[in-house]
């Protein structure tokens, strides 16, 4: 065995490079939000919030350009958003209510052990997975709000149903036996004593559901498609935030790039506040419980 | 999705994985450049990423003082919240200008004689700067499961080394990863299947021809990336059906690769859990 020294040796070079790896992964991140706050900040204003998008405009400098925002995208994606919420907070919820109240070891497990699967299923195939559904039974809906938030809603719920089985499954027993010990239905115990307790972790997970749908742009390109005009009927298509910042970011037009800076910010902002709340509500829960 | 496919299922058969040809004018149909454009990015990213995640998981598990470790850990955590859109974005405006202008000329000149690092680069738009994007992509979550891994280590488990005399590191090496080298696995193959899904970036920052010409700074062309470019073009049937069979090749690949990775991961957090009476 080499000597001491040169073993300890070892340990501090270990110790310092381990280090250097997390400086270097965060790299990137701080680029990311410097980017995004020194190009999108320049053009956020409150017309660019409200305003529809400028015509694609070329003069390099930007000088002269049309000047627009993103108020009807924003709308759109809150829409699909909305629409994806309205069919995936329930359906999460109950899948999580059955795999920590009701599934056993068996089938319970089995359940979400392929939510857990599920959530790392591609996006895109989502989309196609979708657009193959509608394109054979009801083509004519196929680029509208319906599908894009039906997408989306694939997306959220194992997300949904994954945090609330974990958040249900915090809340103590003695809990649930005190509710059973009053002789009310097990099925009441669980709406009325157990789920509210739970509450709060609950629907953190949803919006951390909200988070990853309201980021999504592959599978709109194949379901919403997208417009200048946001949200204009449910059997229409409907422009958002992400695609339109593939769509912007990857065109010529300087004012267009800019306008996807701008985009971009906005969605870090609403997306690392969500996860920032999201964070400190999930700790506080599942200390208050000794632990989860 | 077999239905959506059915038009071009069984016309191309096997020749569907294995033809090189994307010839939509001409009806022709093979995805072969394209499947290997996403193992390879997939590949080079966990490369990349792999070291550097489960460093910084030992860093922060092992070494760090505690006031830093969750802080830090969770500002790692935060990439995971940033839209892949806005991470294609940042590739194509901070990493290709990058790549173009100092990467991949130096790479050419150093390496140019080996067909990997040949041939002309593409505007910095290849599949090495799409490989660079995917490995910032999956370091939250691989960092995220090494330290879920590490943490699920028992305390004794690092005493026992210490008491023997072991540094700080060797511990780490010899009794920590070892026993924490399934979980760690089971991260490294969740990172796997995110990036051979993962769209928006890969297409934003590849160059999307649709050609594997064996060399790393060349364009090419991932599965999900020739999805996203072609979908909205598509024009008759089995164009179209051609798309959604790609679809079906990708779902199949990151179903496998996903059971795979959540077994592995279930087996030490959950049963660690389960044996701890947790």
């Amino acid at each position: 065995m080499a000597s001491p020294t040169v073993r300890r040796a070892f340990n501090w070079v270990a110790v310092a490079l381990t280090c250097a790896c997390v400086v270097v992964i965060l790299i990137p991140l701080a680029s990311i939000l410097y980017t995004a706050i020194v190009l999108g900040g320049s053009v956020l204003s409150l017309h660019f919030l409200t305003a529809g998008p400028p015509a694609a405009c070329t003069i390099p400098s930007g000088v002269g350009c049309p000047v627009g925002g993103i108020g009807p995208l924003i709308g759109g994606t809150l829409a699909l958003v909305g629409l994806a919420s309205a069919l995936a907070v329930p359906i999460g919820v109950l899948t999580g209510i059955f795999t920590s109240e009701y599934g056993g070891r068996g089938l319970g497990r089995a359940v979400s052990f392929f939510t857990d699967v599920m959530t790392g299923l591609p996006s895109i195939v989502i989309g196609v997975f979708v657009y193959g559904l509608f394109v054979l039974y009801y083509p004519r809906i196929v680029f509208s709000a319906i599908t894009g938030s039906i997408a989306l809603a694939i997306i959220m719920i194992p997300i949904v149903a994954r945090t609330s089985e974990e958040s249900l499954r915090a809340v103590p027993h003695s809990v649930r036996e005190a509710a059973l010990g009053l002789g009310i239905p097990k099925y009441r115990g669980i709406l009325r004593v157990v789920l509210p307790s739970a509450l709060p972790a609950v629907a953190t997970g949803a919006l951390l559901a909200v988070m990853r749908a309201g980021g999504e742009a592959a599978p709109l390109l194949l379901t919403a498609f997208g417009n200048r005009l946001g949200f204009v009927g449910l059997d229409q298509p409907v422009g958002s935030l992400p695609p339109t910042i593939y769509e912007f970011g990857t065109s010529g037009a300087s004012n267009w790039l800019a306008d996807a800076w701008g985009a971009s910010l906005i969605l870090i902002i609403l997306m690392l506040g969500i996860s920032i709340v999201a964070r400190l509500v999930l700790r506080n829960r599942f200390r208050a419980f000794g632990g989860g | 999705m077999f239905t959506g496919a059915s038009p071009s299922l069984p016309r191309f058969g096997l020749r569907f994985l294995f033809g090189v040809v994307w010839d939509p004018v001409h009806g022709i149909f093979g995805v072969a450049p394209e499947i290997l454009g996403t193992l390879v990015t997939s590949g080079i990213a966990l490369l990349i990423s792999v070291p550097l995640s489960i460093g910084a998981a030992i860093f922060l598990s092992e070494h760090a003082p505690a006031w830093l470790r969750d802080p830090v850990g969770y500002v790692i955590e935060l990439l995971a919240a940033v839209p892949s859109v806005v991470f294609g974005f940042w590739g194509l405006a901070v990493l290709v200008p990058l790549m173009q202008g100092s990467v991949d000329p130096w790479l050419q000149s150093a390496f140019g004689w080996s067909p990997l690092l040949g041939g002309p680069n593409g505007g910095g738009r290849n599949i090495l700067t799409a490989s660079v994007v995917l490995a910032v992509m999956v370091t939250p979550t691989i960092s995220a499961v090494t330290r879920e891994s590490l943490a699920a280590v028992p305390r004794d488990q690092r005493e026992a080394a210490l008491s023997l005399g072991a540094t700080r590191w060797e511990a780490t090496r010899l009794a920590v990863l070892r026993y924490a080298r399934t979980g760690i696995f089971g991260g490294i193959i969740l990172g796997l299947g995110r990036a051979l899904g993962e769209t928006m970036a890969v297409t934003m920052t590849i160059g999307n021809k649709n050609a594997f010409s064996g060399s790393l700074i060349s364009p090419g062309q991932t599965m999900s990336s020739l999805i996203a470019n072609e979908f909205t073009e598509a024009t008759g049937k089995l164009y179209v059906s051609a798309l959604v069979e790609i679809g079906l090749v990708l779902l199949l690949v990151t179903l496998l690769v996903n059971i795979v990775a959540r077994l592995l991961v279930w087996r030490v957090v959950r049963g660690g859990a389960v044996a701890g009476g947790a």
